[in-house]
Order: structure tokens, then sequence, then C-alpha cells
């Protein structure tokens, strides 16, 4: 591993070292050829031991003086010569190593070394993050949180300097290359068994389809997300089998074109995905009608077809029209005035969307169009992660952050599985199925944030459920239970059942459970603790089981009678 | 031809020869084995070896290999040499020559090995 960087310093140190030894040879030879004088005046001649000794001190300038006894006006003349050759040579050397561990070559060496490094030391299941930046950062630290690593591959070295001050729990290994270049994803761990996925997430659509091209091709099994802002290149990662595309102009407008259309269904997808609403929130759910939108670009095309799509009609300000071709209808300004937003007919409509790729014009529309109508339902668009506190005080209804919702979509598809399926599913229900879901989550979750997780019952995550499941038929009613008063039931609703390739929406609480069923349940968060404690406790799973809180000791349970417990395995 | 290559051999080919020089006659006689020589033969490994770095081929790690070993065994020749004449002030005895002397062999050995790749290396390239 290290073998790049040792390799490099010994071929360059060659002739640094081959000087310094040759002077070293050359004084210690001197040294034992010119004769001497001992004490008593007799001929001596220094020997090999002694030479090298006196060189050696001699050479690193310690200079313990003529020993063992006093030169002649010959050894001194040696000495001077010696003297100023050894001394050269180590300053050489010395002056050639610091030169070679500063240089750009050297160093980035090292750093790929430390990289690949630190890359073999996973032992953990990873990802491949391409590009670091506001999306890569929330997404870091919710998969730390599950002890999930992660690997960053981006081009920009302040990106990645930023990254080391970050402050993350764990010691992510970064490298400052192209992701686009495939080199860099297998040194970035591509072909190891725990890499996970890689996630395709830099702003430049060009590159993330090239690493999504090369992860595929690489290896075939690893799931790929990638980040996508155009149409054309969202088919085209599709084509090669690309697990999961999202692309947060799309998805964005979804969002608000479902809020608009089914509150209650959006809200439930709020609560599964971000903690922003409480289980008795009804949801500030955006009005049907007129809409303005400012800037028709991506953000804003998308936006108009998906309006449009739930019946709302909507008018469109846009300062270059022929650049972004905008129909004929369109309001020409930037909309941060208020002729232009009054000749939109600002006091008629019911909410406004700045949508331009300026983060103070968007603030600056916003702001005068509140004055012009205060009822307005503000959306507005956030280009850059900076800058929140201004944005969450300029009192939007909605506040659109492309990286934040690319963050939300790729966990809860990395995350949850389950979860993806689910929220896949629900939109195919109708609206009194999912008000009636809702309505249950909020009586039984009333003031709390409702928490979202899932549960496979197989050895690993279940193993009180995996041993006692052979001897018992346990319903689903059995694990709501709460593991402290049986009597009592945990807060929570399984939204989901999975097995093998079966989906259950809502199970029944006598749903009849088997091992390496996989349920998804949504309530509060401290519940969930309480399931897993259940499934992981061969006791607590009994005495949910049974209703009898039996011993756990085998002295007291064969005094009693009872049979031993059924080994985990 | 390049001067490099030259070099490279020469001094590899000359490790080889100053160690045989020195391995060279009784091996007990200390008067057939000259400090000088095995000064040389120390001098001379010491600059093959770092010739030999930064070679990041297969056979180049062999070469380094050998001449490292070859040093080793010189070294330690010379601190039995050094131990016994001047740390522990006795004379130089036949029993301390030959082991000095079988030292420099098993060095002797390792160099004839280096110089055996170097001829494989250099039959194997025909440029």
């Amino acid at each position: 591993m290290m073998s790049g960087t040792v390799f490099m310093l010994l071929r360059r140190m060659r002739l640094p070292l081959i000087i310094l030894i040759s002077s070293y040879a050359i004084s210690i030879l001197g040294f034992v050829t010119i004769p001497g004088q001992d004490d008593l005046g007799n001929v001596w001649q220094m020997d090999f031991f002694h030479a090298f000794y006196f060189v050696s001190f001699m050479g690193s300038t310690i200079g313990f003086g003529e020993i063992p006894y006093a030169f002649t006006d010959a050894q001194r003349l040696w000495t001077t010569f010696a003297l100023y050759s050894t001394v050269i040579s180590w300053l050489y050397a010395i002056g050639a190593l610091l030169s070679i561990t500063q240089s750009r070559a050297f160093k980035q060496v090292v750093s790929q070394a430390r990289f690949n490094h630190s890359v073999d030391r996973i032992t953990e299941p990873f990802y491949i993050v391409c590009g670091y930046g506001d999306v890569s950062f929330y997404l870091l630290n919710v998969l730390f949180r599950q002890g999930i690593r992660v690997v960053v591959i981006d081009n920009n070295q302040v990106n990645i300097d930023n990254l080391e001050i970050a402050d993350l729990s764990f010691d992510t290994p970064a490298l400052c290359a192209d992701a686009a270049d495939s080199e860099s994803l297998i040194a970035a761990g591509l072909n190891k068994e725990n890499c996970k996925g890689v996630l395709a997430l830099t702003d430049q659509d060009e590159v993330n389809l090239m690493v999504a091209i090369a992860a595929k091709l690489i290896a075939p099994d690893v799931f790929v997300i990638c980040r996508a802002e155009n149409q054309d290149s969202e088919v085209n990662m599709a084509s090669f089998g690309t697990d999961y595309i999202v692309n947060p102009y799309t998805s964005f407008a979804d969002r608000l074109s479902m809020a608009i259309q089914s509150p209650k269904l959006f809200l439930l997808t709020e609560w599964l995905t971000d903690n922003k609403y409480r289980a008795n929130d009804t949801g500030l759910a955006p009005p049907k009608g007129r809409w303005i939108i400012c800037g028709y670009g991506r953000f804003g095309k998308c936006f108009e077809k998906y309006l449009s799509y739930v019946g709302c009609e909507t008018t469109i300000i846009e300062a270059e029209p022929k650049k972004t071709n905008a129909p004929n209808n369109v309001i020409v300004g930037r909309g941060t005035e208020a002729v232009t937003l009054r000749e939109a007919g600002i006091e008629k409509a019911v909410g406004i969307i700045a949508g331009t790729d300026n983060d103070p014009n968007n603030l600056s529309i916003i702001m005068t169009a509140q004055e012009l109508n205060s009822d307005l339902f503000c959306v507005i668009r956030q280009n850059h992660g900076y800058n929140q506190t201004v944005f969450s005080s300029a009192k939007c209804h909605w506040v659109m952050q492309p990286g934040r919702i690319v963050a939300r979509k790729v966990l809860s598809r990395i995350n949850m599985p389950l979860l993806f399926s689910f929220l896949h599913v629900s939109r195919r229900e109708n609206e009194k199925w999912t008000t009636l879901l809702v309505e249950k989550i909020a009586t039984i979750l009333g003031d709390n944030f409702p928490h979202c997780w899932s549960q496979s019952l197989n050895q690993y995550e279940s193993p009180a459920f995996a041993a006692l499941s052979t001897q018992h038929t346990i319903p689903l009613a059995t694990i709501l239970k709460d593991p402290s008063q049986q009597t009592r039931n945990l807060l929570c609703v399984p939204l989901l059942l999975k097995r093998q390739d079966q989906i259950i929406l809502l199970p029944d609480k006598n749903t009849e459970l088997q091992i390496d069923d996989a349920l998804l349940f949504i309530g509060h968060e401290s519940n969930e603790i309480l399931m897993t404690e259940t499934l992981d406790d061969i006791y607590l799973l009994n005495y949910l089981i049974t209703g009898q809180d039996q011993p756990r000791g085998s002295l007291l349970r064969k005094l009693k009678g009872l049979p031993p417990m059924p080994k985990i395995s | 031809m390049s001067f490099e290559k030259v070099a490279f051999a020469f001094f590899i080919v000359m490790a080889l020869t100053l160690n045989f020089g020195f391995f060279l006659g009784d091996i007990d006689v200390p008067a057939h084995h000259n400090v000088y020589e095995l000064f040389a033969a120390i001098i001379v490994s010491l600059i093959a070896t770092i010739m030999k770095f930064g070679d990041r081929t297969q056979i180049g790690s062999y070469l380094l290999a050998t001449s490292l070993v070859a040093d080793v065994q010189l070294i330690i020749a010379a601190l039995v040499w050094g131990i016994i004449v001047h740390g522990l002030n006795q004379p130089m005895t036949p029993e301390h020559m030959s082991s000095i002397v079988s030292l420099s062999g098993g060095a002797l050995l390792a160099n004839v090995t280096s110089v055996v790749l170097l001829i494989i290396e250099a039959s194997r390239v025909r440029r």
C-alpha cells in the first residue's frame, strides 16, 4: 500500500545517498591511511573502528575533539577536507529529502496511498458518494447515524477540504479526482464486496451519467442512484438500468401538486420522509387556483406542467422569454418589481413561486409579492445551502432546496426499501383510504412527531422471533404489544408487510407472522426501541405470546418444571 | 549504451569481486584477509544497494533483496571484527577470523545471486 511512496522516496534519494556514502568512505579511508602520533610520540595508525567513530561525530558536527590522540598536521588537513565534504553531503541529503516530501507529486502519492489504505480498512457496508456538497453533507450525517460508511470523490479540492473540516462522526476517505474517471471509482472501492452502492450526486448530469455507466459495467450488482436535472439524461440513465434516478425539480413539483390535489396523502408522505409535521398537524395545504411562476427555467417549466396537471391555472413571469422558449402570453420582467407582479394579476392569485436561479431575486420577489397580497401562498427556491437564516425569516410557506430534496429521496430509497414500496403503492389508493389512515395515525400519536421504522423478522435482527416462531404461531398483534405491560399496545401502526415478493398493505392484526417477513411501522420514536427489545429478548417475546412472565435462570426454571428456552442462534 | 547501466552493473559486479577478494585465502589466517578490502566491499555493496532503489519490477525487488542480504552479512562481519579488537581488546585469533570470513562467505553467495539475476535481466531484454 505504502510501496508507492517508499519507492518514490528511494528513487529520488539515490543520488544524495550515494554521495553521502562516498564522502564517508573517502573520509574514513583517509584517516586510516594517514599516519598519526600517540601521546608518546610513536607513530600510530588509526584503524577503521576509530576512523568510523571520528567521522561519524565529525560529519554530524557533534565534534568530540581529536580522539584518541591529538592529531598531526597532516591529519588536521584531512579533517578540514572531510569535515566540509561530509557536512555538505549531509545537508544535501536532508535538503533533498525535505524537498521531496514537500513536492506536490509526493504529497499526491501520499494522499492517494492514505485514501487507498483507509478504503481498504472499511469493513462495514459503505456507499461511494460522487460530489460533496449540501446534499452529501446532509446524507452523510444520516448514514453515519446508521453505521453506514461513505467514501467521497469530488473533483474540487475546496469541497474535499470542507469535508475534512466538517464535524462528522466517522473518518471519511475523500479523493480529489474526477468521478467520471472509472479508475477513481475503483480506487474508492467499487469492486469491494461491502460496497453497497454508488450515489452520483454531482450537479453535472454528464458526470453522473458517466459514473452510472462505469459503475454498472464494472460492478453490475452494485446499487446505483443518480441525480439528474434534465429529462434527457434521466431517460439515458434509466436505459441501462440505473436503479434510482432523482430529479429535484420534478420531485418538488410533484410534491406541490400532490399537496394541492390530496393534502392527506401529502401529509402521510411527509410524516414518513421528513420530521417537519406533527401527527395532529393538518398541514398547511397549498390552495387550488391561479399560481404565478417567476422564472421559466427547468424549475418553472416543471411547475407549469405539474400544476396544470392538477387543474391549476398558471401565469408566468420571465425576464428572457426568448432564451427560455416561453409561451407568447408570458409577462416579461424579473418579478422583483411591483409593476410586473401587478401585470400578472398578483391580487387575484392564490400563490407565487419564486423559482429563478438567483437567490437575492427570489427573496425580493417574495417580499414584494407579500406586500401586494398578504394571503399569497409563497414557495421559494433556495439555490445555495448557505443563507439559511435569511430564507427562514422570509416567511415563505415552502422553501425548496434542490440539495435537501435529493438527499431525502436518496435516503428513503437506500435506507428503507419498504418505505419506498409503501409510498409507491399508497399513491394508487383512494382518498378515503388515505384519510382513514391519516386519522388513525393522528389519534394514536396526537402531538408527537411520527417516526417510521422497518423491522426484518430474520435471525440477525429478530433472534428471539426466529427462535420462538418454530414453537408458536405469532400473530402481528403480539409484537404490537408493550413488553412492559402486555395489556397495553405500542403507539404504532403497521403500514406494510413484505413476504418474499408479496406486499400486503396495512396488514391485519391477526396476520400470522413468518420468519423472514419484513414490516414497516409508523409510530412513536421510543416505541421502535421497545419493539426491537421484544424481538431481541426471548423472555420478553415469550411473555407477550403466553402472557406468563417466566423466570430467566435455568435453576428456577427447573424448579418450576419449565422446559429450557430454545437457543438463540 | 547508457552511463547509468554501466554504473549499475559496475557496482554490482564490483561488490562481488571485492567480496570474493576478501573471502579468498585460508579461512583462519588473519594475514590472508585484508581489513581494507572488507571496508571497500561494504562501501561498494552499500552503493550497489542504493543503485537498486526504486526499481518497481519483480526482478528489481529480488536484486534489492540479495543486496540487502550481502550488506547485512558484511556489516555483521565488520561488527564482529570491531567488537573483538576494540570492544573486548583481544588480539585477532584464528577462530574469530574464520567466523568473520565465513560471514563474508555468506555475503559472497548473495552477491553471486545478485550477479546471476543481473545476467538474467540482461539476457531477457534483448535490445
